[in-house]
């Protein structure tokens, strides 16, 4: 859960020493967000390592800068992911079936794609606001984005 | 319906009602029934209860108190009325008695009455019907019936929620308790609209950022904001003496429960306040003050 949020705006915020009004007010969204979408923080994490998995076979995004987050809206909840792109892959996919017919189409859940492909093509060094180095592609926050109900 | 004509007349005889219809002035007078709840215990509810009752008793208006703890009596004690409880909630519904005989009235107010809970009972002694049942017989006669909700989320908070049409949802600046007054309200009828009263702030460890705001609290819960009490020795004090701080008309607690009376009737209009720190409270405030901390 930790390792999921540990990007989220809310949290940079606190960057340094931290109040523990601050602790609480995170501690507070966490737990509600995972009370709300009903799934274990397992799952959630889950759910990120498979979104940015799925990205991944079609754009070369860089998964350390990638955020994932929930927000609360009126009454229902919404999913907002920002995934920096690095590229567009060459060796893009036809079709996802044939992924599925080779036994490839999921990753293990806890084991997301960023470290095979990140050796293979070391990154530069990430800026720290999350903007993208240059010549890079970023996705507008919200480019993947989706509603779902809570 | 076991309806007593005289006591009918006697309740609204200072309120007339303007323009009432001759044909229904029963239906018109029925009174407003509001379930005070939080999910987690310990958070205030009861202080809660007792001093929001005195504070419209002290504007006027026919209250009675209901402890829908069953088994759990304590509002008595909030009260200080523990020594006059002869019969409870339960002897009522069971016919035991007339509702008259377990009405106890509290003597610092004209308009201030209690139906304590059964304390050697269980809660499911009663039914979601029973209540409904009772809650109707006293809207007939008080304008307005507080209903002091067991803490949980089981058959005690279903029973204490269904004879109200209105829910105050009291909750304290910490993570458990936000968490369950959030559960509490998506538990609530879809068309009820609660309303909030944030309990126990301390506005010096807000300031210093070592306590969740109303702001961060009502940011997760979005309810109106009924109003905030401080977290003052003086209620434990007052509770220690069976003295609601309602009653005292030189009281901060008191002023700050007779404002949520009058925004419950409607005279207050304005946004509720969230209290500041009083000057000179204390050494270490004064302290930070001289070294330039904020304000």
């Amino acid at each position: 859960m930790f390792e999921f949020f540990k990007n989220t705006e809310l949290f940079k915020t606190f960057f340094g020493r931290e109040s523990s009004g601050a602790t609480a007010r995170e501690r507070l969204r966490l737990v509600l967000l995972s009370d709300h979408l009903a799934l274990a923080p397992d799952v959630i994490d889950a759910l990120k390592a498979e979104l940015l998995e799925v990205i991944a076979r079609y754009v070369d995004i860089d998964p350390e800068m990638a955020e994932v987050t929930f927000e609360q809206r009126e009454r229902e909840l919404a999913m907002l992911a920002s995934v920096p792109i690095k590229s567009v892959r060459k060796d893009r996919p036809s079709a996802p079936a044939q992924r599925t017919a080779n036994g490839r189409a999921h990753a293990p859940l806890n084991q997301p794609p960023r470290r095979r492909r990140r050796r293979r093509r070391p990154s530069p060094a990430a800026p720290p606001n999350g903007a993208p180095s240059d010549g890079t592609l970023l996705a507008p926050p919200g480019t993947f984005e989706n509603s779902a109900q809570a | 319906m076991n309806v007593e004509g005289t006591d009918l007349m006697h309740a609204f005889e200072e309120a007339p009602l303007e323009g009432a219809s001759v044909e229904a002035p029963a239906a018109l007078a029925l009174g407003r029934a509001i379930v005070i709840t939080s999910g987690k215990g310990g958070v205030g509810k009861t202080t809660t209860t007792a001093n929001v009752g005195a504070a419209l008793a002290a504007l006027g208006k026919r209250v009675v108190l209901v402890d829908a703890d069953i088994g759990l009596r304590n509002l008595d004690i909030v009260l200080g009325l523990e020594n006059r409880v002869r019969y409870h909630l339960l002897d009522v519904i069971e016919g035991n008695v007339e509702l008259d005989e377990a009405l106890i009235r509290d003597k610092r107010s004209a308009n201030l009455y209690l139906l304590a809970a059964a304390q050697a009972r269980e809660k499911e002694d009663v039914d979601v019907d029973e209540m409904q049942r009772l809650m109707e017989q006293l809207r007939e006669r008080f304008e307005y019936v507080l209903i002091d909700c067991p803490a949980g989320i089981e058959l005690g908070f279903r029973n204490a929620v269904a004879g109200a049409q209105h829910a105050i949802i009291v909750c304290t600046p910490e993570v458990s308790a936000v968490r369950d007054a959030d559960r509490v309200v998506g538990l609530l009828p879809n068309d009820w609209s609660p309303e909030l009263i944030v309990n126990r702030l301390r506005p010096a460890l807000v300031r210093k950022g070592k306590m969740l705001s109303v702001d961060d609290v009502n940011a997760i819960l979005r309810l109106p904001l009924l109003g905030v009490i401080p977290d003052e020795p003086a209620v434990i004090v007052a509770t220690n003496k069976g003295e609601p701080p309602a009653f005292d008309p030189n009281s901060r607690l008191g002023a700050a429960y007779r404002a949520i009376a009058a925004r419950i009737t409607g005279e207050e209009t304005a946004p509720a306040e969230v209290p500041t720190e009083r000057e000179g409270d204390g050494f270490f405030s004064k302290l930070g003050a001289l070294f330039g901390g904020r304000s």
